[in-house]
């Protein structure tokens, strides 16, 4: 087990910069999951940290101490890669060996431990089949087994479950999020998937553009957005941002609800709401419309759960109220978050 | 109502436009031939034609003056495999081959290994390794000739420059192993572009994840070398092998423009064992039962790497 630790980290290619200054302390046994739209630099990061890339600027630790000029093998690091890369060649069995083999362990020991990696994720009775005969989902079980069997101090994961179809990846999630906190081992996952990092991450690092927009547990990033980026990009509708001039306003499309469906504890804030279009989605109805009065023509999402009843016709103007403390405000030229104040 | 009507007959009047030949290529019937035709034209004519000629020529006692082609069964073969000038050929032919694999082999590796690295001046240095492939062989092998000419050699004088020999220096091409090797050296030259570039190929066909994969799971070099990228790219070596086993056994220009099998036919081969007694001394019959001495066993070498390496291929 070990802390990762980025210090003002730089990659550059050519003039452009992959990753722009970043700044990450991962504690011990810590689920930390990076996010971020393809291109952000997430991948390029967790290269550094296994020391596939070398940094253009600044400092990586891993257990307090700095491994800038260390190879990868000299890092105690595993690594899982998106497309598993497992040995085409060797058997389930040699692959899950190798890295044992490569750091010299006896051969007795060996296969003590890839017999009890192996039984770790049920795929026992595939140790003497090729890669290519195996199904997504053991493919990956196997690359996770072959990171998993030297012990290292920390797992990096590279999108593991992109390429498993929708049923399998749920389960596949379930089971490595309890498997992480039982082996208690720090890991850094990368996705682009924010419900993959809203279900998996202790803590969530999103990061756009080479830098890491905001850090912090699946509710802060959810419900306290840092800016309006990390507010677009977590949360499936996204939230809705209406622009005025000294302020940008956002609220959640599920905190936008008909007069009088809300407790009535809070103070509410009416919007008229022209709602154009519906969706039924099972357990939720999504609405599409247009503002009117004050914000008029900006277009938002409400996401009625089905335990609202209310009736809503395409076509038809309604009055809509968010709960006071569900607003959220942005500067707009910075599009950070500010404080909040008076509509 | 009137619309749909229009549509039809529009569509009807473009399939009545054409005839029915224009889309003879459209048909995998006739495209597939079409297209396969020339190519076997040419393997009959210039490949097939000469080889079952050889073959009736190599049971008969032609020769290049009279006009006999009468059927004598196997004598020719008989009658050569009995001379030291046979056993000579097929000997050196077996070192020249095999020494000379050997070392395309090692080397080719070593610098595909090294082209695929990114690197300031690859482009350049991908040019000059590709060279000698696309120089034309004669022009090569007469700038080795004088290289190893006994008086003005290069290399001689090179060594003389750096210490190493005094006076005189090597007779490259007039000492029987010299010969060999300097032969052998010419060779690797020429056939090294080939092999470099068919590992290359095989080498750029590895994931790059499988490379990461290796390094982080605590691979140095050469494990990483020999457990890893070797395996992966067997079955193309295998066929990078099968490619210049064939080339050497049934190539003689080099040896003919160097040496001409000299000194004292130590670096006479098959090939141009054959030439030199079919052709240059008109016994058609015999020369060709030498230059077919080898065909079964060069047909067995090649089914047989091509089987290892289908059963190697790993994707």
């Amino acid at each position: 087990m070990a802390t990762v630790e980025t210090r003002a980290i730089k990659k550059y290619y050519g003039d452009v910069a992959a990753v722009n200054g970043v700044d990450l302390i991962i504690k011990e046994g810590e689920f930390l999951v990076l996010l971020g739209p393809s291109g952000c630099g997430k991948t390029t990061l967790l290269r550094m940290i296994a020391g596939l890339e070398t940094p253009s600027a600044g400092e990586l630790l891993i257990s307090g101490e700095v491994v800038n000029d260390l190879p990868p093998r000299a890092r105690k690091i595993a690594m899982v890669f998106q497309s598993y890369a497992l040995y085409p060649h060797l058997t389930v069995f040699k692959n899950i060996a190798f890295p044992l083999k490569a750091h010299g362990l006896e051969k007795a020991a060996i296969r003590e431990k890839v017999e009890w990696a192996a039984s770790l994720f049920g795929i026992g009775h595939l140790l003497h089949r090729k890669p290519r005969q195996l199904s997504g989902g053991e493919r990956q079980r196997v690359a996770l087994a072959r990171a998993l069997v030297r012990e290292p101090a920390a797992f990096l994961l590279d999108e593991p479950l992109s390429n498993l179809d929708a049923q399998l990846r749920a389960s596949a999630r379930d089971e490595l999020q309890q498997f992480q906190r039982r082996i208690g081992t720090t890991t850094i996952y990368v996705t682009h998937d924010q419900v993959e990092a809203m279900g998996l991450g202790d803590r969530i690092a999103v990061m756009r553009a080479g830098l890491v927009r905001q850090i912090g547990t699946p509710q802060e990033i959810y419900r306290e957005p840092a800016d309006t980026f990390v507010a677009r990009f977590v949360g499936s509708p996204p939230m809705n941002l209406l622009k005025r001039q000294d302020y940008i306003l956002g609220f959640r499309p599920e905190h936008f609800l008909p007069k009088g469906t809300q407790n009535g504890r809070v103070k509410v804030v009416t919007f008229p709401f022209r709602v154009t279009r519906v969706e039924y989605l099972g357990a939720d109805r999504l609405l599409y419309g247009t503002l009117e009065g004050a914000f008029t023509d900006q277009k938002v999402i409400a996401r009625l759960p089905s335990t609202v009843t209310a009736s809503i016709e395409t076509g038809t103007g309604y009055e809509f109220t968010v709960e006071e403390p569900e607003l959220k405000f942005f500067d707009p030229s910075t599009e950070l978050r500010i404080a909040t104040r008076p509509l | 109502m009137d619309a749909p009507a229009k549509i039809t007959s529009a569509t009807s009047n473009l399939g009545r436009a054409r005839p029915r030949a224009a889309f003879i290529l459209d048909s995998e019937r006739w495209l597939g031939p079409l297209l396969i035709g020339p190519a076997i034209l040419y393997i009959v004519l210039l490949v097939a034609a000469p080889f079952f000629m050889a073959l009736y020529y190599s049971l008969s006692n032609t020769t290049t003056g009279g006009g006999t082609l009468g059927f004598v069964g196997l004598r020719n073969f008989i009658n050569v495999v009995g001379t030291p000038k046979f056993q000579t050929a097929l000997k050196n032919t077996i070192v020249f081959a095999f020494l000379s694999q050997a070392v395309i082999l090692v080397l080719s590796n070593a610098l595909a290994l090294a082209l695929q690295k990114d690197f300031r001046g690859k482009g350049l240095i991908r040019f000059l390794i590709l060279l000698p492939w696309v120089a034309p062989i004669s022009v090569g092998t007469i700038a080795w000739l004088w290289i190893f000419d006994s008086t003005y050699s290069v290399l001689n004088w090179m060594l003389r420059m750096a210490g190493l020999i005094e006076g005189q220096g090597f007779m490259w091409l007039g000492v029987p192993h010299l010969a060999m090797g300097s032969v052998i050296a010419v060779h690797v030259w020429r056939q090294l572009p080939l092999a470099t570039v068919i590992l290359l190929a095989g080498l750029s066909s590895i994931p790059n994840d499988i490379h990461d994969a290796a390094a982080v799971d605590g691979a140095g070099f050469w494990r990483h070398y020999f457990q890893i990228t070797l395996p992966l790219i067997l079955p193309i070596s295998l066929v990078a092998v099968l490619f210049g086993l064939v080339f050497t056994f049934t190539d003689m220009i080099i040896i003919y423009n160097l040496t001409r099998g000299g000194p004292y036919d130590t670096t006479q081969v098959l090939a141009s064992l054959a030439f030199y007694t079919g052709i240059a001394g008109g016994d058609l019959a015999e020369g060709a039962a030498i230059a077919l001495f080898l065909f079964p066993l060069l047909l067995a070498a090649a089914l047989a790497f091509l089987r290892i390496a289908r059963r190697a291929e790993v994707t």
